[in-house]
């Protein structure tokens, strides 16, 4: 049943974390992510970014909300899960967790309510019935749009989004230390390990909102805004030089010391994790979109709006799907070794259906993608875009950096 | 798993992590320690059979491998008296052969519940071979302690590490934590399983069933806050290692006889 290479203590026959905890972190990084690039335009104040901002927020509520899905649906008592949050051993890496998602919950709650203030109480008064109903609910009460009002929140936005950038880094930085703090496996413990989960994780955030950005304008008939794109695949190429760099780092070390544990690491990554590891991660997932953001940040000005747009969007898919390849490989490559260090597991394949299955997890990557429009029936995120797309109409110059 | 002084215990322990910051700073880096300790104030003596004093106690174990022989007697023992799901073992039974001009060889087929067949690589060129016995080690500073996101695993005053099944979520931190692999997640009840020295047993005053079951007196289990007991003796007068002192988790499982390449 269990394909067995060398020595594997007869407890470790087992994958005990799944394809569902491969997921949370992917989530949270998402979230994290996302995050960082509203409040590059919101603190940094990055005026390139401003169509990409609201929308960045919801989508990074959006994944939040379905964040700790996973957990509980890999948990054996998922009901004693909330004990975590009433009596927590504050030796375990993992108790902080709730703490963690519940203020960074708060901290995001709040920035989105008050950026969407002023659009929520105009259709309050100008709807009727049950959207009419639901707006007042989301206004708590609170009907002042004055531009001193306006001023105070813009006020407690920057400043919501400059502790939300720490609070971000600390929810997955968390998530990595999770797995690094873990002594008795060698593939995880290393310091790196919560460094390399914050970076890839901005990785992560930036390509997604490449891809849902571009793929959200198609779908309304706005232009895409490339100079918006053009400051996300300079962030995206740093990110993801700094993320591949440590990821290489941390094996580069591990290769040079030559210390016990690289005898069963080095026969993991070139034996089971080799499609994984080096086609998909590093090679795929790294090289092809390194070479690919390169290109559009090099080239920027003698390309064509359809080309970058096109580039772009292909080397954040591949980065998505680097950044999954790389949770896969820490999480469930990490459960391949055995503490024994004398020998591995060979293959672990996630069922199709089930409670922790392939499905399941589509299911939780769908929910987000389905709040996010309900959000935009709600509170339409792209007025800016939009905007833009009736001034170019009416000038009718499409050659200023902008298509459709 | 049930009895009422033991909730009671855990409690306290909870009780004391969220005392405040300062515990939990200190617990950060002695656990155990000041759980068992701040426990030691709110005990309730007397929940335990036949008036068992938890704090009267520190149990140890010792292994004696040069007396294995590999018979299993006690993987078959610890099955029975816990009740142990296939395919999990909270006690099982290691091959080791090597020689000059061979790697070595370990194995261990079903935990050595039925035994060991010949070796399928023959034992031509061996010039060592033994057998290791290995469970829970129950570490005086443990990770799985450490981890656990609620104290649902605990550290006894008489020294054992133990799981209460009835907070455990089933998150498997603690799984993931210990360098043994003692511990597992029983696929009937979903929470943390491991050996527990037999506690019903060792509280009752009778040995554990693997050290009944052995038939070579591999397997020794003692109190050594008993001053005429033979394994306190042992742990005092001979050489004994423990398995993977690197990790500095304080076993109190003794070996005799340890080779460098067991883990």
């Amino acid at each position: 049943m269990h394909e067995v290479l060398g020595y594997v203590f007869p407890n470790d026959l087992h994958i005990l974390w799944s394809l569902m905890i491969v997921l949370y972190p992917y989530v949270t990084g998402l979230v994290a992510g996302a995050f960082i690039v509203s409040s590059l335009y919101h603190v940094f104040e990055f005026e390139s970014l401003k169509p990409i901002a609201r929308f960045a927020l919801i989508a990074s509520l959006a994944f939040l909300l379905v964040a700790t899905w996973p957990l509980l649906l890999h948990l054996g008592h998922p009901l004693r899960g909330i004990n975590v949050m009433i009596t927590p051993n504050f030796t375990s890496a993992m108790a902080g967790f709730g703490y963690f998602y519940g203020g960074y919950m708060i901290i995001l709650l709040f920035e989105v309510w008050l950026v969407y203030r002023k659009d929520i109480v105009t259709y309050a008064r100008r709807s009727r019935g049950l959207k009419q109903w639901i707006y007042k609910l989301l206004a708590l009460g609170v009907y002042d749009i004055s531009e001193e009002a306006q001023q105070i929140d813009r006020r407690a936005v920057k400043f919501l989004a400059a502790i939300g950038i720490p609070a971000a880094f600390l929810l997955h930085g968390y998530v990595g230390f999770l797995f690094g703090a873990l002594k008795s496996n060698p593939w995880w413990s290393t310091p790196l390990m919560p460094i390399i989960f914050i970076f890839s994780a901005v990785v992560s955030g930036i390509a997604a909102l490449i891809v849902m950005y571009q793929v959200a304008m198609k779908l309304k008939g706005l232009v895409i805004d490339r100079a918006c794109i053009g400051t996300m695949v300079r962030w995206l190429w740093l990110f993801l030089i700094i993320t591949a760099s440590l990821e290489m780092l941390e094996i580069i070390t591990l290769a040079y010391e030559k210390a016990e544990e690289w005898e069963i690491i080095r026969q993991l990554l070139t034996g089971p994790l080799a499609l994984s590891y080096i086609g998909i991660q590093m090679i795929m997932g790294v090289l092809i979109p390194f070479i690919l953001l390169m290109i559009i940040v090099l080239l920027d000005r003698n390309m064509g709006d359809k080309v970058a747009n096109t580039l772009s969007f292909t080397a954040a898919s591949l980065l998505l799907i680097q950044v999954f390849a790389m949770r896969w490989n820490v999480v469930i490559g990490g459960q391949m070794i055995s503490k024994s260090l004398a020998g591995m597991r060979q293959a672990y394949r996630p069922e199709l259906f089930g409670r922790e299955s392939i499905t399941t997890a589509i299911f939780i990557m769908i929910v987000p993608i389905v709040f996010i429009f309900v959000a935009e029936w709600l509170l339409p995120m792209f007025k800016f875009s939009e905007e833009q797309t009736r001034k170019l109409k009416e000038t009718a110059d499409y050659s200023k950096g902008y298509t459709e | 798993m049930k009895d009422l002084s033991r909730r009671s215990f855990l409690r306290a322990a909870i009780g004391v992590t969220i005392v405040g910051a300062t515990s939990s700073v200190i617990s950060l880096f002695a656990p155990g320690k000041l759980k068992a300790a701040s426990a030691a104030t709110d005990m309730q003596p007397g929940g335990f059979p036949d008036g068992y004093d938890p704090f009267a106690h520190l149990f140890s174990y010792v292994i004696d491998l040069k007396k294995c022989i590999g018979c299993g007697s006690c993987v078959r023992a610890c099955k029975k008296e816990n009740d142990v799901p296939d395919e999990f073992y909270r006690t099982w039974v290691e091959r080791y052969q090597k020689g000059r001009d061979r790697p070595v060889e370990i194995d261990s087929p079903d935990g050595g519940l039925y035994g060991f067949p010949s070796s399928t690589a023959g034992t031509e060129g061996v010039s060592k071979a033994y057998y290791v016995p290995k469970m829970c080690n129950h570490c005086a500073q443990t990770p799985c302690v450490q981890v656990c996101p609620f104290s649902a695993t605990y550290l006894s005053p008489d020294g054992l590490v133990l799981v209460d099944g009835e907070r455990c979520m089933g998150c498997g931190y603690c799984v993931q934590a210990c360098p043994y692999a003692s511990r597992f997640l029983n696929p009937r009840t979903k929470t943390a399983d491991k050996c527990t020295w037999c506690y019903h047993r060792i509280s009752r005053g009778l040995r554990p069933a693997c050290v009944q079951a052995c038939p070579t007196g591999t397997r020794m289990f003692g109190d050594v806050k008993d001053p005429y007991d033979p394994v306190r003796h042992i742990i005092d007068t001979e050489r004994i290692g423990v398995l993977q002192p690197q990790m500095l988790t304080k076993p109190k499982c003794y070996y005799i006889g340890l080779d460098k390449e067991v883990r």
